[in-house]
């Protein structure tokens, strides 16, 4: 994990000209597993797929996350074949959906994991999720630059909390997100610093629910 | 309908596990639908899917030889279309007004026994989504649980031992919960129902009818 890159500024919303040049960590995760990439960083690739189609950016992206959703839908039960074949759709969607995607909300990482999880749920059980209705940010309510920084930063607190953890805890919040336990099975407390993103996520609402009233 | 006004939540273990992706469609429903309403329950969700987020940076698998070249070449492609999410239809939330098929006036009702209507939404197996139609005044039958029961109320409000319930707001049910809930004066109360196993009726004539109606 490099710590502390993430004091360099995010500039989401700047014209860059030409491709999404990868930062120097990202050129490092070649064949190793072990070495992160900053949230801030996936964060500003996603904004490269998004405002410019960059495939660069969306090459970057997918050798970053297609092995992990293939190792989550793995964990999940799934098959390595239907597994491998899952992470490519997941990372069509994100390209296809990139529209969708608001750095000041949520994570890459999380946004990920929400079609990942809406995948597994259609291939296994061949139900509906019933989703919420969508929040209308307005399209002109361009994400504060603090929120987009303060989302990348909770998710880069949380990892390293779920890393932290006891390990018995860490396997039992785990298997929760594979899909291994039932409701009455989770713990209402996780040990997990999550009234940080709760909190900016609800003031956030506020400020909206305010503008538009 | 405002976060300010409900007062009953989703418990963060039900939150969890929605956004975990792990509960019943029944279940699901009326998460969804509630979250539709409360900003403070849609905040908490997506602390819960930041937590998914973390998990999945963790996990690691190969990808084989060729998969971004495939991938790259499907993304050249059209995006494949997807249907619009449903929208609110008066008292409905999005997600309920899709299982219905639009407004309350698309219902199907069924009548029940003291007034009382129902109409059962088309879930998958392992729990059961309904809407109920309480006549204000109204007494739903003395009524315990063999499993979970969470109900969201819609329009009007209703009371039991353990407090008031008015829009927006959700009760959790449990083994333990025997209740009687009664609709209050005023407005007809409509509730989103979903129970994982059949109530238990008190009464004899409830039980009578439990099997014709699958309450």
């Amino acid at each position: 994990m490099i710590a502390q890159t993430i004091t360099r500024k995010i500039a989401p919303f700047a014209p860059l000209r030409g491709h999404y040049v990868a930062p120097a960590q990202v050129r490092q995760i070649k064949g190793s597993v072990r070495v992160g990439v900053e949230p801030g960083d996936l964060a500003e690739m996603m904004l490269a797929v998004r405002d410019r189609q960059d495939k660069a950016a969306f090459a970057a992206l997918f050798r970053h996350f297609a092995p992990r959703v293939k190792g989550f839908l793995m964990k999940a039960g799934s098959d390595a074949a239907t597994a491998e074949e899952c992470a490519q759709d997941v990372m069509a969607t994100l390209w296809h959906k990139a529209h969708l995607f608001d750095p000041g909300r949520a994570s890459v990482a999380t946004w990920v994991f929400t079609i990942a999880r809406n995948r597994r749920i259609d291939m296994a059980r061949k139900e509906r999720r019933p989703d919420p209705e969508d929040v209308v940010w307005g399209s002109d309510d361009a994400p504060d630059q603090a929120d987009v920084y303060a989302a990348a930063e909770d998710a880069k607190r949380l990892q390293l909390a779920l890393a932290d953890l006891p390990e018995k805890q860490r396997a039992l919040i785990q298997r929760a997100y594979f899909g291994d336990l039932s409701h009455s099975e989770l713990a209402e407390e996780t040990g997990l610093p999550l009234g940080t993103i709760k909190s900016r996520i609800r003031l956030a609402l506020d400020r909206l629910r305010n503008k538009m009233t | 309908m405002t976060a300010n006004t409900i007062q009953h939540h989703i418990s963060d273990s039900l939150l969890m596990s929605y956004a975990a992706g792990s509960l019943p469609e029944a279940f699901s429903l009326v998460v969804a639908a509630h979250v539709s309403l409360c900003d403070e329950c849609r905040a908490q969700l997506a602390a819960f899917e930041a937590v998914g987020g973390a998990v999945v940076e963790g996990e690691q698998a190969s990808m084989s030889q060729g998969a971004l070249d495939q991938c790259l070449a499907r993304i050249e492609g059209p995006a494949p279309k997807g249907e619009p999410k449903p929208r609110r239809q008066g008292i409905l939330p999005g997600p309920l007004a899709g299982y219905v098929g639009g407004d309350l006036s698309a219902v199907k009702w069924k009548q029940l026994a003291g007034g009382v209507r129902q109409a059962i939404l088309p879930t998958a197996k392992g729990a059961t989504a309904r809407l109920l139609h309480i006549p204000a005044g109204a007494a739903v039958p003395d009524h315990g649980h063999r499993g979970l029961e969470l109900t969201l109320v819609l329009q009007g409000a209703f009371r039991d031992d353990d407090g008031r319930y008015g829009p927006g707001d959700v009760e959790i049910a449990g083994e333990a919960v025997d209740h009687t809930p009664v609709a209050e004066a005023g407005a007809d109360c409509i509730c989103l129902a979903a129970t994982d196993a059949p109530l238990r009726f008190r009464g004899l004539f409830p039980r009578l009818l439990q099997p014709l109606f699958r309450i």
